[in-house]
């Protein structure tokens, strides 16, 4: 199936961008007329894949972050979020809740919360080569009056 | 023009009160708000050594993971001299990812929103 409408996001692995990066996406996937719960499912699960490409895939740099968002008839929306940064050694083990690489304030929680807060997630890594999260959801339908 | 309370430069007010220190937090928690509250929280935590910190979320936006790695944070932080933290006026959409934390095995996540919640 083609998508009705796709947006491209690229920008640097600095932390400001974090909000920068929920708040677009969550702005581009409001046109599905999605509930409020749905939209900030969306936005948390952004915010954990772009903050793990700060924080783990361009640890010590800084990098580019790339987006693709797709958007589907039946309600449903894509989201990629990809680095080139040094990927996951261990994806089981990453992916284990409470487990975190980084330590201290870091919860361990990222992909937990993508797979709790959207339909499916889909994690591709090659260690040196970056990683590539992912998120689909789609949005219930919605009961519109025309006039 | 924007609230001031919503303002980024201040996402943390603290005040101390009979051996209880109370952070009021506001505005958008993700990694990158996050350093400046703990700065601020750590600061005033480890001076006055408090028997509770109390975290107040009703004027928190939005919050992912990084809010939660910030609670444990400072459990952490309090239990060095036996101090509690207090989980307070989670709003409802926060409620999920509290929940999916299993923080309340940690510190006390009090029931009930904020007061000036009217929707849901």
């Amino acid at each position: 199936m083609k998508p009705i409408n796709e947006m491209h996001l690229r920008f640097p692995s600095v932390s400001a961008n974090e909000a920068f990066a929920r708040a677009a996406v969550s702005t581009f996937v409001a046109q599905l007329d999605p509930t409020l719960d749905e939209l900030c499912d969306t936005k948390t699960a952004v915010s954990e894949a772009v903050t793990n490409c700060i924080v783990h895939g361009y640890r010590d740099t800084i990098g580019t972050i790339y987006i693709d968002c797709a958007l589907y008839e039946n309600g449903r929306v894509v989201i990629r979020v990809r680095d080139r940064g040094c990927g996951i050694e261990n994806l089981k083990q990453a992916m284990e809740p409470l487990y975190s690489s980084a330590g201290g304030e870091r919860a361990g929680l990222g992909f937990a919360v993508m797979q709790s807060f959207m339909d499916k997630l889909r994690v591709q890594s090659r260690p040196g080569q970056g990683t590539t999260v992912v998120l689909e959801k789609t949005f219930s339908p919605r009961v519109h009056t025309n006039g | 023009m924007e609230d001031p309370v919503q303002n980024t430069a201040c996402p943390v007010q603290l005040r101390l009160k009979e051996n209880t220190l109370t952070a009021w937090l506001c505005g958008e928690i993700d990694h990158h708000t996050a350093r400046k509250i703990r700065e601020a929280v750590d600061e005033a935590a480890s001076r006055v050594r408090p028997e509770r910190l109390i975290l107040d979320f009703s004027a928190v936006q939005f919050m992912d993971s990084s809010g939660i790695g910030l609670i444990m944070g400072r459990c952490k932080l309090l239990a060095a001299w036996n101090g509690r933290v207090i989980v307070r006026h989670v709003p409802p959409k926060l409620e999920r990812i509290v929940s999916l934390s299993g923080l309340q095995t940690l510190c006390d996540v009090e029931e009930g929103g904020p007061r000036h919640e009217t929707d849901q």
